[in-house]
C-alpha cells in the first residue's frame, strides 16, 4: 500500500532494473551524491540493506566541522572548507524542495579545553595543521575563557575550562532530518529507493555491471559504492581494497530543555527541539556496537566537569555507532582500475561532506574531471606508505 | 479526577500548583493530583498539548510532573510526603538558576 | 562505586520475581531481587501488603487471586533473598552486569545469572481522542484502587476487550464507580473463532466460570455491554467529555469523564531487547516475546526471563515459570543435581497444564482488532511523546523506511522518554500493513541503555571500573 505525500514525488517502480548509477548504501554518502547525479540528468537507483544493520549514518552528531580536519593533509582542509561553504545553499534548496528544513545553523564552533596543557595540546595540533597548509589562511582563532564566557552567554563554565580553539567555519544540522530530506529529495528527483537490497556481489558483461542483491540483481552502467562498511567485503573483488576499521564512538542525548547552547561544541550540541548531544568518545570495539557503561561514564564525566549545570538534566538515550575510518582518518575517493566506472567513497564525515558530495563528488561520477582536492584522496596513497 | 473510597486520618499535607492540601498518605504523587483536579497536569514539549497520567505504572511518562523542584519525575513512581511541592510539567524541563 | 556481586540477580517484583528469589535462596544460591517499586507485588499483586493490612475490607471486591498475592510476598519475605527495593535498572549486560539508580546515585551489580521478570505491560490503544487528559487504561483504574484505594469521579466508559476488561468493570461497580458502560470490541465471530479451543480450555474451567459470573454481575448492576464496538472517537475541551462508537450498526454517543482502555496486555521487552536477546512473534496475540526454553533460559547463557515477560500466560502460571528459572539456574550453578531439579519441576509442570490450557481459546477470541493494531485515521497519535501520527508512519514507510528504526531516523518515533513502549507495536504493525510483509521482517526498536532516564550527574559520578566484592 503506498501512500501519495507530495506531488511530483515518483514511487518505487520496483520492476525497473536498469540504470545509468547503481548506488550501494543509503546513508548520508550515498543519498547525497545521487542527488546530484540526478540534476545531472542521469538515472539513479539507491540500494539499501534493511533495517536492524549498522547503519552508522544513523549514529551522527550532526556536526558540519571544519576545525581539525586535515591533519597531515591540506586538500581535506580544502576540501571540509568547501563544503562547509556550500552548505547553506544545499540546505535552502533542500527545504524549498521537500518542506524539511534540515536546521543547518553556521554559528562558529568551539572545542573547549580543559586545563593549560590541553589546550596548549590543542593549539600544537591546530598550529601544525594551518604550517602545512603552507601559509594558507586557517580559520582559526583560540579563546581564553573570558572570551568563551562572552560567546556563552548564560552558560556557567566548570573551573577547569581555560579557553577554546573556535572557527566561524564550524556549524551544526540535524543529521536526522538532513537523511529524509535527502531521500525524499532523492524520490522527488525521480531516483529509485530499493530498501532491502543487500548487496552480495557485483559482475560484469558485455551490456555493462550487474549488482546481485539478495532481493534481485540490477543492472547499470556505473557503480558507486557508499555502503559504510560495507566496503570492506565488496571493494577488493572489484579493484576497490581500500582499507578501513570500524572504531566506536558513543553519544549521549538529554532530554528538551530551554535553549542554552548558542553554539555547537565538538563535544556538546543542542538540537532545535532543545536535547542536547553530548560526545566524543572513540574506542577500539571491533564491530561491537553496544553501549560500553565505562564510554558513556566517561563523556558524562567530562561533560558535567565542562558545564555543571547540565548535571540535573535526564540522559534519556545513549548509543554507539561504528566510524568508517581510514589510516589517515582522511577520506578516499578512488575509481577501480580494474573496474572503470564503479566508484569507492570512504569517509567518517557524512553530514559535513553532504553538501560537497551533492554538488562536486557527482559531478566527477557524472564524468567531470576530479576535483583538484582528489590528487591526495586516492587509495594508492596507503600503498606508497607500505611500499617507503 | 479521583476520590478516596476510604475515610481516613492517615494523611500527610503537600502543595499541589500552589494550593495546599492534605491527601492520604502512602499514594503515589499522580494519585494525589489526580483527587485534586481535574484536566491536564503537563503540557507536552513537542506541541504544548494537555496530558495527565495514562498508565500508572511508571511506562508511558505522561505523568511528569516537578516534584520538589525537580523536573520531569514521574508523579506515579513517587509516593506523597509531608511537605512535598508538586507542580505540572509545563512543556520541556529547564535548567535552575546558577546555570 | 563497588559492584554488588550475587549468584542471582531477580529484576521485577511480581509473582515470577517473587517465586524465582524465594526457590533460589532455598536451594542456596545468594540471591537479590531489584524491584523498581518500594513494596512487592509487581502490578498483578500491586499494594497487597498494604490492602491486607490498611484496607482489608476490600479484599472481597480486588477478589481471592489477588489476596493470594500476599501468601507468595510472605514467602519470599521469609526466604534469604535480599530485597533491594526503589531501583530503577537503566543498563544491562549479556555477562550478568547491571546498573541501577535509586534517584539520586547509580549502583552497580554483578550476577552469575540473571533472571528477567519485568512482566507484561498494557497494549496501547490508539485511538482518536486517546491522548486526552482523563483517558487511562484499565490497569490504571486497578493500580488506583489497590495503591490508593481511590475510583474515578463521574461516569467512567471502558472499552476494549479481553479477560481483564469485565474483572475491572466489575470491580468498579463494586467499588461504588459510576460504570456507564463497557464497550467490547469482542463480536460474535471472535468466539466462534475461539470455539475449537474449548475442550482443551475445559481443564481450565474455573476461569471460565469466572468470566462468566463477571459478565452477569456486570448486567445486573445495570451496566450495558455493547459488543462489536469499534469506530472509536474520544473528544472533549482539554479532557475526555464524550465517546463516540458504533456498535450493532448505530452510531452513538456517551458523556463521560473517564475512559478505561484496554486491549490484553504485552510482555514489556525493554531489558531483553536491550540485551539483544532473540525474539519471536505471536501471531494471533500480536506481541513480541524473548525466546526461552522450557525453563526460560534464553539464548543468552547468563539470561533467564520468567512471567509474563516472556509470553502472557497470568499470574499463577508466572510463579510456576519463576521457580522452574530458578531450579534451572540452581542446577546450572551446581547446587541441586538434576534429579533434585525434576523432581521438584515435575508437580510444577504438571500444575502449569491447568493455568496454561485456557490461553489457546482466550488467545484465539481476543486478537486485537486491525483499527487498534494499525489506527486507520491518519491523525491518530501513535507515538504519544514525540507526537507522531499513524499517517506520518505511513509517509515513512512510503519513504522507504523498512523498520522501526529507519522510522526512527525520519520521525523520531521511539525517541522519546518512554523509549517506545508506547508506540512500537503500532509502528511495527502499521509498517507490516504499508509493505505487504509480517511483523516479524519489520522487526522492532533497537533498545539502548538507559532503559530509564537517569540524570547527567549520576552518570558522571559512578566511578565504573572498580572490581566486584
Amino acid at each position: 500500500m503506498k501512500h501519495p505525500i507530495w506531488e511530483g514525488v515518483m514511487f518505487d517502480t520496483m520492476n525497473k532494473d536498469r540504470f545509468d548509477v547503481a548506488v550501494i548504501g543509503g546513508g548520508m554518502i550515498g543519498p547525497a551524491v545521487s542527488i546530484g547525479l540526478l540534476q545531472r540528468g542521469l538515472d539513479v537507483c539507491i540500494l539499501d540493506e534493511g533495517d536492524d544493520v549498522l547503519r552508522v549514518a544513523r549514529g551522527n552528531f550532526g556536526l558540519v566541522w571544519f576545525q581539525g580536519k586535515g591533519f597531515g593533509m591540506p586538500d581535506y582542509v580544502r576540501w571540509t572548507r568547501r563544503s562547509a561553504g556550500l552548505y547553506g545553499d544545499f540546505a535552502s534548496e533542500l527545504k524549498d524542495a521537500t518542506g524539511v528544513d534540515v536546521a543547518h545553523a553556521n554559528p562558529g564552533g568551539l572545542e573547549l579545553c580543559l586545563g593549560d596543557e590541553e589546550m596548549a595540546h590543542r593549539q600544537h595540533f591546530l598550529g601544525q595543521i594551518y604550517q602545512q597548509g603552507g601559509g594558507e589562511p586557517y580559520e582559526i582563532e583560540y579563546l581564553d575563557r573570558k572570551q568563551v564566557e562572552d560567546m556563552l552567554p548564560g552558560v556557567q563554565l566548570g573551573d577547569e575550562v581555560v579557553g577554546a580553539s573556535y572557527s566561524p567555519l564550524d556549524g551544526h544540522v540535524n543529521p536526522l532530518f538532513l537523511l529524509r530530506a535527502m531521500h525524499t529529495r532523492f524520490q522527488q528527483l525521480g531516483g529509485t529507493y530499493k530498501p532491502g537490497h543487500r548487496v552480495t556481489s557485483v559482475s560484469d558483461d558485455a551490456d555493462g555491471y550487474v549488482v546481485h542483491a539478495e532481493a534481485g540483481d540490477i543492472r547499470a552502467a556505473k557503480i558507486v559504492i557508499a555502503a559504510g562498511h560495507g566496503l570492506k567485503d565488496l571493494g577488493p573483488p572489484l579493484g576497490l581494497d581500500i582499507p578501513i576499521r570500524p572504531q566506536r564512538g558513543h553519544i549521549l542525548v538529554t532530554e528538551r530543555t530551554q535553549p542554552l547552547l548558542p553554539m555547537p561544541m565538538s563535544a556538546f550540541r543542542q538540537t532545535h527541539e532543545g536535547s542536547i548531544m553530548l560526545g566524543v568518545s572513540a574506542e577500539e570495539a571491533g564491530y561491537d556496537d553496544m553501549v560500553d557503561t565505562k564510554s558513556i561514564n566517561d563523556i558524562a564525566a567530562r561533560a558535567a566537569r565542562t558545564i555543571p549545570a547540565l548535571r540535573g538534566l535526564n540522559i534519556v538515550r545513549s548509543w554507539a555507532a561504528l566510524r568508517v575510518l581510514t589510516p589517515d582518518k582522511c577520506p578516499v575517493y578512488q575509481e577501480s582500475a580494474t573496474h572503470p566506472g564503479i566508484y569507492g567513497i570512504a569517509s567518517h564525515s557524512g553530514v559535513t561532506l553532504a553538501a560537497v558530495n551533492a554538488r562536486v563528488v557527482s559531478g566527477w561520477i557524472a564524468g567531470d574531471p576530479p576535483p583538484e582536492e582528489f590528487r591526495s584522496f586516492g587509495v594508492e596513497r596507503f600503498n606508497a606508505e607500505n611500499a617507503a | 479526577m479521583l476520590k478516596t473510597r476510604h475515610d481516613t486520618t492517615d494523611k500527610v499535607s503537600v502543595t499541589i500548583n500552589g494550593q495546599k492540601v492534605e491527601v492520604p498518605a502512602r499514594i503515589s504523587v499522580a494519585a494525589a493530583v489526580l483527587s485534586v483536579r481535574d484536566g491536564a497536569t503537563r503540557t507536552t514539549p513537542v506541541s504544548g498539548d494537555g496530558r495527565a497520567p495514562y498508565c500508572m505504572m511508571g511506562v508511558c511518562f505522561d505523568c511528569l510532573m516537578d516534584i520538589d523542584g525537580v523536573p520531569n519525575r514521574q508523579a506515579c513512581m513517587v509516593t506523597v510526603a509531608n511537605g512535598m511541592v508538586i507542580n505540572p510539567q509545563e512543556g520541556a524541563s529547564r535548567l535552575g538558576d546558577g546555570t | 562505586m563497588t559492584t554488588k556481586a550475587y549468584d542471582l540477580i531477580v529484576i521485577g517484583g511480581g509473582p515470577a520475581g517473587m517465586s524465582a528469589a524465594t526457590e533460589a535462596a532455598e536451594h542456596g544460591l545468594h540471591t537479590a531481587l531489584i524491584d523498581e517499586q518500594s513494596a512487592v507485588g509487581g502490578q498483578i499483586y500491586r499494594a497487597v501488603d498494604e490492602v491486607v493490612t490498611r484496607r482489608a475490607d476490600d479484599l472481597p471486591m480486588l477478589g481471592e487471586e489477588y489476596a493470594y498475592g500476599e501468601t507468595v510476598a510472605n514467602a519470599f519475605r521469609a526466604s534469604t533473598a535480599e530485597y533491594i527495593s526503589g531501583h530503577t535498572v537503566w543498563q544491562l549486560d549479556q555477562d550478568g552486569s547491571i546498573w541501577s539508580s535509586d534517584g539520586a546515585k547509580a549502583h552497580a551489580f554483578q550476577a552469575k545469572n540473571i533472571i528477567l521478570a519485568t512482566g507484561a505491560l498494557e497494549r496501547p490503544v490508539p485511538i482518536p481522542g486517546w491522548t486526552l487528559p482523563g483517558v487511562m487504561t484499565a490497569g490504571a483504574a486497578q493500580i488506583l484502587l489497590k495503591t490508593a484505594g481511590m475510583i474515578p469521579v463521574g461516569k467512567i466508559v471502558i472499552v476494549g476487550s479481553g479477560p481483564l476488561l469485565l474483572l475491572v468493570a466489575d470491580q468498579l461497580i463494586k467499588a461504588g464507580a459510576d460504570v456507564e458502560a463497557v464497550l467490547d470490541t469482542t463480536g460474535v465471530m471472535d468466539y466462534v473463532r475461539g470455539a475449537p479451543h474449548l475442550l482443551r480450555a475445559t481443564k481450565s474451567w474455573p476461569y471460565l466460570q469466572k468470566g462468566l459470573k463477571l459478565k452477569r454481575a456486570i448486567k445486573d448492576a445495570g451496566v450495558p455491554i455493547y459488543s462489536g464496538a469499534h469506530e472509536f472517537l474520544i473528544s472533549g475541551d482539554g479532557q475526555a467529555e464524550q465517546i463516540g462508537f458504533t456498535s450493532g450498526g448505530l452510531r452513538r454517543t456517551l458523556r463521560v469523564s473517564t475512559v478505561l482502555l484496554h486491549q490484553g496486555v504485552v510482555p514489556n521487552t525493554q531489558a531483553s531487547r536491550q540485551l539483544r536477546l532473540a525474539h519471536g512473534w505471536h501471531k494471533t496475540q500480536r506481541y513480541w516475546y524473548p525466546r526461552v526454553d522450557e525453563w526460560g533460559h534464553s539464548d543468552v547463557p547468563a539470561i533467564f526471563v520468567a512471567g509474563d515477560g516472556a509470553g502472557v500466560f497470568g499470574a499463577k502460571t508466572a510463579e510456576i515459570k519463576g521457580k522452574l528459572s530458578a531450579l534451572q539456574v540452581a542446577y546450572l550453578q551446581g547446587r541441586i543435581s538434576v534429579q533434585v531439579r525434576d523432581n521438584a519441576a515435575a508437580p510444577l509442570l504438571s500444575e502449569l497444564e491447568n493455568h496454561t490450557s485456557i490461553r489457546p481459546m482466550l488467545d484465539a477470541i481476543f486478537v486485537p482488532p486491525r483499527d487498534i493494531l494499525n489506527p486507520p485515521i491518519d491523525a491518530t497519535i501513535v507515538c504519544r511523546c514525540e507526537e507522531v501520527t499513524a499517517g506520518n508512519v505511513r509517509d515513512a514507510a512510503a519513504l522507504g523506511a523498512q523498520g522501526p528504526n529507519q522510522l526512527k531516523a525520519f520521525y523520531r518515533t521511539g525517541m522519546g522518554p518512554c523509549q517506545g513502549r508506547m508506540c512500537g507495536l503500532t509502528v511495527t504493525e502499521i509498517l507490516a500493513a504499508a509493505h505487504n510483509k509480517c511483523p516479524e521482517d519489520i522487526g522492532a526498536y533497537r533498545i539502548r541503555p538507559p532503559l530509564k532516564p537517569l540524570t547527567l550527574a549520576e552518570l558522571a559520578d559512578m566511578d565504573v571500573g572498580k572490581a566486584a566484592e
